[in-house]
């Protein structure tokens, strides 16, 4: 059924359709409308869960893993500051290998203190062993939620699965949703959950142990592979999901005219839709522009970034976050990815803007393309600063 | 007192890595002994986690689940809600475990969070009065004047300046539906509050006084009866409380003067040393009289 739905409401609803058994989470700005429909949801009936309002994003987090080892589906959202402050929790949910599905709302990180979107939050766990995923508009949020839980709960990834959206651009805006109006059909898509081990008093586990030095590694490296092999799983599940439900955005990577490309533009989340606008103007005016948006930043897409730019001439990648003391984040990667594979004919060019809610707008993308002709290999640049408060 | 299934119904056992006489390894197993099979157990880091679970080992024959240092209120929130989804609470207990910084430091916010939200979940507090498990640091349950590594005795110091904080008086203060405080020194009290404790619905603290050997620094054979001196002096009253009103006390048959408990440890003696130390003494009894007066132990 088509329907105009505020982000939030579209996530909330995806989520419903997974049926998750406990619920957790804590107030922060932009995820608070997620879990407000959420906990309306449980309040009607609409969804039968056990919806537990913590006194802290730490606790919400806690008690999502609690409960996630006893077998059950788990989901919690959060951004920000909550993002860094359930931080450890994150990296012990995936180290004891929990299939959590959360979204991240994603919004700048204090000082200043600001509310709006970048994706300086999402950076910051980039290491955990979350599997993240980033969604470019309402419709594939809603869809990428269904499909976390798919992959989260494979029973050769076991990774907590999180779901970038921007914080107001995609939460707070409305746009049309076709939602799923079969539940049974979900559940053909998404059996039940079914974990090998969990706490059980019929089948006791000690789950948490101390791993000392001559067995932690062996656990780090499990947790490795499962990241790598969960590459297959996400496009699976995205297939398999195009199969069943009909929309498609890619696996791990998707593209927009990129096929003679000469500048492609990399990015991720809901720039994606300002920067297609840009790049149909810039083809009418005779440009051989694409772009390849990142659709999985954990596992990073390495194949499919050096299949999509090697015969490129000038990337242009934005970067929603910084890396004070080295430059962009994204930028680093693809030319990492780049340099592996012996490219070197392909100037990546790194520029930051959006930070903190700014605007990014066609205009920027114009003129970013202009400057990448002349630049080289240009390491997180910011673009439009104004030069009264620096 | 016990049944003869309920003895021999080890659910916490040998084998463990705890020292000579670590008197929070004999409550674990009397607590389980209670408890029985049907309990699901957290665990914040500590000593109790990383003596009973060196991987590929573990003393639990329950389900068992450390996850980090302050979390273990919110884990078992978790572990009860999930339990109640699937439909299977009931018959279950679940069982939260902290030591004294893992509860009333750095843990207390998710403590609070789970009491306030009232879970069906028994907390333990294994009370050693520092952090043991990192080698002997000042937490907010160490005991006036006592030696630790962070607030050492010194030509300034007598070492930890400010008393205990009353712990179980703030998880009363949540009205939640029964706190206890136990010790290892008398172990039929301490397995009738936790059967009690069991049979009640809702969030419950249990706090233990559990000696420390390398921590408080006395030789192993004396876990017991300092155990036994710390309430026989007034200075670890044992109580239950319904919601926020006392309702039993273990009165003391003969008041012990405190230089009796604090001569057996080593945390302690700086204070056996000149007139200084002697005045010091004289405020432990203090504190010890008030506690007496105040909970009306004899």
């Amino acid at each position: 059924m088509k329907q105009v739905l505020e982000g939030s409401m579209a996530i909330a609803d995806g989520v419903r359709m997974a049926e998750p058994h406990v619920i957790s989470a804590y107030p922060i700005t932009p995820q608070t409308h997620i879990v407000e429909h959420l906990s309306q949801m449980v309040a009607d009936g609409d969804l039968k869960a056990e919806f537990i309002m913590v006194e802290s994003e730490h606790s919400a987090a806690s008690v999502v893993l609690g409960a996630s080892a006893c077998g059950v589906r788990t989901y919690t959202a959060t951004a920000s500051q909550g993002l860094l402050y359930m931080e450890e929790v994150i990296y012990n949910i995936a180290g004891m290998r929990l299939p959590v599905v959360m979204t991240l709302a994603n919004r700048a990180i204090s000082a200043p203190i600001n509310i709006w979107n970048d994706m300086q939050d999402a950076m910051a766990i980039r290491d955990t062993g979350a599997i993240m995923l980033v969604a470019e508009n309402n419709q594939e949020a809603y869809d990428m939620h269904i499909q976390a839980f798919k992959i989260a709960e494979n029973q050769d990834v076991m990774l907590p699965v999180i779901v970038n959206v921007d914080g107001f651009v995609l939460t707070h805006t409305f746009e049309v949703v076709e939602t799923i109006d079969s539940i049974d059909k979900v559940k053909e898509y998404l059996p039940p959950i079914n974990m090998e081990y969990k706490l059980d008093v019929e089948n006791p586990y000690s789950f948490g142990t101390l791993g000392e030095p001559s067995v932690y590694m062996e656990s780090r490296y499990n947790l490795y592979n499962a990241m790598n092999f969960s590459r297959n799983i996400i496009i699976e599940a995205a297939k398999e999901f195009k199969d069943m439900f009909g929309r498609f955005y890619g696996g791990l990577t998707d593209s927009y005219k990129l096929d003679d490309s000469q500048t492609v533009i990399v990015a991720m989340g809901s720039v994606l839709g300002t920067i297609k606008d840009a790049v149909d103007e810039l083809r009418e005016s005779g440009k051989k522009i694409g772009v390849l948006k990142i659709r999985s930043f954990r596992p990073f897409p390495e194949d499919e970034i050096v299949a999509a730019l090697k015969n490129a001439k000038n990337v242009i990648v934005i970067e929603k976050a910084i890396c004070p003391g080295k430059g962009g984040i994204l930028s680093v990667e693809i030319r990492d990815s780049l340099f592996k594979h012996k490219i070197n004919s392909v100037s990546v060019n790194g520029y930051t803007l959006g930070l903190g809610g700014r605007d990014i707008t066609p205009k920027n993308i114009h003129d970013l393309v202009a400057r990448a002709e002349k630049e080289e290999n240009v390491d997180g640049e910011f673009v439009g600063l104004s030069q009264q408060y620096l | 007192m016990l049944t003869k299934e309920e003895t021999h119904n080890e659910f916490f056992t040998m084998g463990h890595t705890g020292c000579s006489g670590c008197a929070q390894s004999m409550s674990v197993k009397l607590i389980m002994e209670i408890l029985g099979k049907n309990t699901i157990a957290t665990n914040a880091t500590g000593c109790l986690e990383v003596f009973s679970t060196r991987w590929p080992e573990s003393a639990w024959k329950i389900p068992w689940i450390h996850s980090l240092f302050e979390n273990s209120a919110a884990v078992a929130s978790g572990v009860e809600a999930a339990l109640k989804a699937m439909g299977k609470k009931d018959g279950i207990t679940v069982l939260a475990q902290g030591g004294d910084g893992g509860t009333a430091d750095i843990g207390l916010q998710s403590l609070s969070g789970m009491f306030e939200r009232n879970h069906d979940v028994l907390y333990v507090c294994y009370d050693n009065g520092a952090y043991m498990n990192t080698g002997y640091q000042r937490s907010g349950l160490t005991p006036f004047d006592a030696y630790t590594t962070t607030s050492p005795s010194g030509k300034e110091s007598f070492g930890n300046n400010r008393p205990k904080k009353y712990m179980p008086e703030i998880a009363m203060a949540h009205r939640i539906p029964y706190t206890a405080v136990a010790s290892a020194g008398y172990p039929m009290d301490l397995q009738k509050k936790v059967k009690k404790a069991k049979s009640i619905k809702g969030a419950k603290y249990l706090q233990v006084d559990v000696p420390c050997v390398p921590g408080w620094k006395y030789e192993p054979k004396y876990s017991v009866k300092l155990a036994q001196l710390a309430v026989q002096t007034g200075l670890y009253p044992l109580f239950e409380a319904e919601y926020e009103k006392i309702i039993s006390v273990k009165k003391i048959s003969k008041k012990v003067p405190v230089e009796e408990y604090l001569k057996l440890q080593g945390r302690f003696k700086h204070l056996f040393k000149g007139d200084a130390g002697r005045a010091e003494i004289e405020k432990i009894q203090k504190i010890a009289d008030e506690n007496i007066e105040r909970f009306g132990l004899i």
